[in-house]
Order: C-alpha cells, then sequence, then structure tokens
C-alpha cells in the first residue's frame, strides 16, 4: 500500500487538487475560442490559412462555428463596408457573452485605403474590438498571435467581476 | 457638412505643371473610310436621328436621341446583327451640359465588329429599360441608377443593386464628394444607434497622415512586447526583448504546468526547411 500514500503537501501528487475558479474557467475559456465563420474581404483568405492544416487553428482549440449563438470570438476579417455595419452589429448582438472581436488587418482597423464614403473608418465605430491586428493582409501567423494575446487576456481577467456587456453607446 | 479643412500639404504635391499640356485624346476617323462601318450607319440613318458618327479604335461611335434608344438597339441587334450588349453605363456631364452620357456598347459576336450607341439625358429625365431585349442589362440599368440617379423607364426591379436602399445621392457623379456627405459619413451610426450617438462616437478620422502621440504607447512594435503604457521611445527601442506569449510561469492548472512557459533561448530555429 505504500505506493499508494497519499502526500497531501506535495506538489500534484495528491488526488485532490486545488486551483482557483478563475483559473479553471479561464483555462477552459482560453483554450477553446470557437471563431464565427465569417469573412468579409481577402482578409478571410488568410483566415481560411489560418484555419487550414498547415497553420492548423485547431491546436488553438480554435474551431469555427458556423453559428453566432456558437461563436466567442468574432473575427473581422476584411473592408467593412457601411451597407454590411448593421450585419455585423447583428451577428454580434446574438453571440453569447462573453465574447470577444479581433479587427483583423488594415480596413477593419482602420478603414485602411479605401478612404471612401461606402467604407466603415474602422469596425470600432460599430463594435468593441479587444485585439487590433496590423497587415494588409496578416499572415495567418499573425493571426495566431492574436489568438495567443487573446487567450492571455483572457487568463488574465477574473471571471467573479460583473461581465461588463461591451457597448459602445 | 463638417467643416472643410484645406488638407494641402498633407502629402508631397508636384510644384511643376506643364502649362502646355493637352491632355490627349483618342483620335476620331471618318466612319466613311471603313466598308462594313459606313453601311451600317448607313441603314441606321435611313431608319433613325443620327446626331454625330465616328470612328474610335475599330468601335464605330453613334450618337442618338435618347428617346429612341430602346428602338436603335432593338434594330442593332435583330438587322445589324450586334448580338452582344458588353457593357452599359453613363457619363457625368452635369458640369458642362447639365446631363449625363448614356453608352451602350455593343459587340457583333458574328460580325466581329463592335459599336457604341450613346445618347444624352438631362438630370431627372427617365432613359428608357433595354432589359427586354438584352437580359444583361437588368443589372447594368440598376448600377446606372445607383450610381447615378437615372431612371430606367419599364425595368422589371428598378432598384439600387450596390448602395443600401435608404442611401442618399447617388456616388458617381463628379459632385459627390469622395469621403462622402453628411449622411454617408455618418451612415453606420445613424442606422445602428441612431442619431443621437453621433456626438458618443464621433467624426471619423479620414485624415490619412494624422499621428496621434499615443500611438508608439498604444502599440508595441513586433518583437518588442512591452506591457500597455511602456513608453518605448523614452530610453529608445531596446536592442531585444524577449518574447513574452504567455503569462509568467506558464499556464498552471491543478498545481501542474499545463503549458510551460515559452523560453526562447531553449527553442530551436530551423535553418531550412526539413
Amino acid at each position: 500500500m505504500a505506493q499508494h500514500k497519499v502526500d497531501y503537501l506535495s506538489n500534484g501528487g495528491a488526488p485532490i487538487a486545488l486551483t482557483t475558479v478563475d483559473k479553471l474557467v479561464n483555462f477552459g475559456r482560453s483554450n477553446s475560442l470557437w471563431p464565427l465563420t465569417y469573412g468579409l474581404a481577402c482578409c478571410a483568405i488568410e483566415m481560411m490559412a489560418s484555419g487550414a492544416s498547415r497553420y492548423d487553428f485547431d491546436k488553438f482549440g480554435t474551431i469555427f462555428r458556423a453559428s453566432p449563438r456558437q461563436a466567442d470570438v468574432l473575427v473581422i476579417a476584411g473592408t467593412l463596408t457601411k451597407k454590411h455595419a448593421e450585419f455585423l452589429r447583428r451577428l454580434y448582438d446574438q453571440m453569447p457573452e462573453p465574447k470577444w472581436v479581433i479587427s483583423m488587418g488594415s480596413c477593419a482597423n482602420t478603414g485602411g485605403m479605401f478612404n471612401t464614403y461606402a467604407t466603415v473608418q474602422g469596425a470600432d465605430r460599430v463594435i468593441p474590438v479587444d485585439i487590433y491586428l496590423p497587415g494588409c493582409a496578416p499572415r495567418p501567423e499573425t493571426l495566431q498571435y492574436a489568438v495567443m494575446l487573446l487567450q492571455k487576456k483572457i487568463r488574465r481577467g477574473s471571471i467573479f467581476k460583473a461581465q461588463k456587456p461591451k457597448r459602445l453607446v | 457638412m463638417r467643416k472643410y479643412t484645406p488638407k494641402n500639404d498633407v502629402q508631397a504635391k508636384s510644384y511643376y505643371n506643364d502649362r502646355f499640356f493637352v491632355s490627349p485624346q483618342v483620335p476620331k476617323t471618318d466612319v466613311a473610310g471603313d466598308e462594313i462601318f459606313s453601311k451600317d450607319l448607313a441603314v441606321l440613318k435611313s431608319n433613325f436621328e443620327i446626331k454625330d458618327a465616328y470612328i474610335q479604335k475599330g468601335h464605330l461611335v453613334v450618337f442618338i436621341d435618347a428617346k429612341a434608344n430602346k428602338q436603335v438597339i432593338k434594330f442593332a441587334k435583330e438587322t445589324l446583327g450586334y448580338d452582344f450588349l458588353m457593357e452599359l453605363s453613363a457619363l457625368d456631364y452635369m458640369a458642362t451640359c447639365g446631363g449625363f452620357e448614356v453608352f451602350y456598347e455593343m459587340l457583333s459576336t458574328s460580325k466581329h465588329k463592335r459599336m457604341r450607341i450613346k445618347c444624352f439625358v438631362k438630370e431627372g429625365e427617365a432613359i428608357e429599360s433595354v432589359e427586354s431585349i438584352f437580359r444583361c442589362a437588368d443589372w447594368s440599368e440598376r448600377e446606372m441608377f445607383d450610381m447615378f440617379g437615372i431612371k430606367p423607364n419599364n425595368h422589371p426591379y428598378p432598384k439600387r443593386i450596390l448602395m443600401p436602399d435608404d442611401w442618399y445621392d447617388y456616388p458617381l457623379r463628379k459632385t459627390y464628394p469622395l469621403q462622402g456627405d453628411e449622411a454617408a459619413q455618418w451612415y453606420e451610426v445613424d442606422k445602428i444607434f441612431g442619431k443621437s450617438a453621433r456626438s458618443v462616437i464621433g467624426p471619423e478620422i479620414r485624415d490619412s497622415a494624422a499621428v496621434d502621440r499615443y500611438d508608439t504607447t498604444r502599440f508595441a512594435r513586433l518583437g518588442h512586447e512591452v506591457p500597455y503604457g511602456t513608453d518605448i521611445i523614452a530610453n529608445g527601442e531596446p536592442e531585444s526583448t524577449p518574447l513574452a506569449y504567455q503569462e509568467e510561469g506558464g499556464v498552471r492548472l491543478f498545481g501542474a504546468r499545463l503549458v510551460t512557459k515559452f523560453d526562447e533561448n531553449e527553442s530551436k530555429v530551423l535553418e531550412k526547411r526539413k
């Protein structure tokens, strides 16, 4: 029976585990970031490449979902036109809390080179954004990096703090 | 409209202008020089009023009366063999003539010839739809209406094609500002949040040369990631900053390290692909 002796004080040697709820929940949240299958322009091609086998988003637990009800992350991949802004807002509103937004590429960040009447000058005029990703278009490595930073942000947060609803207005 | 502020020196502007510069024109030749086109023109002239005609780059260009556009195109298709409407749109001549020039690019696939039928419509005038002759004119005429505001009469679905239905004004007119009028600049804010949110969200930053002094503190440079708010230009840029993708100590759960911290020195960089 000696090999089954329980050493309560040693690290990881016991059938008892001590941790915080924060860490447990954030561990789950940060490692299963499900983005919405949602592409707007050429950045979406890079996002698709990130999801495909070479860059393999699945290793982050990042699996694209076809419904905003199942999604945690919204990647704004491409130029957001003024006509489309309300649809983006509607998709964002349909996502359950907690939710995060990655603005991917120059066009989604600031309007990019489309300084014209038809383009929203930065997606953060419509929905709140957590991570701005530079590039035109960003390489899949950059999107991976953004997801890693987002994971870092999620792990840093406390789940007991009331989830402040992210509202622009 | 927002107050206009001149941005003359935002980008380097060429200071030298050729005073004697004449913008090049595509040379026009007489229709009589071409055997096939002169025959076509003679047939057209005997049936319709032709205001002007010449040949440009192998195209027969014919100016007709706007009211006869449907008859001329029908005639061109059925009698002259121009069986393909390649393109249809308009040109803005509001400043000089107070209207638009509508053009129809026709192609004869059997006889290998091209014709451009042009007509002039005043602002506010409608033009007869040719959708019943060429099915492809459906979307082209909707685009013409969307961009220039020329209404196609008897069109099966006369609606904007690209811009939203509640869009104000027609964006391809020369008088339309590139960065939009007031309705365009606040379009998404007005639509989603309402006009009262304008002051909260603020006007668009349209000046692409604008420099925000906080840009250097809000954004870390790639490879030199620093915490939020660190002044990265105060002590000069560091030669190297250790990569810190993860929080200190990596991801810990149940006392064990589930994900160990990434150490740049312990990692191996492959010189070449395996």
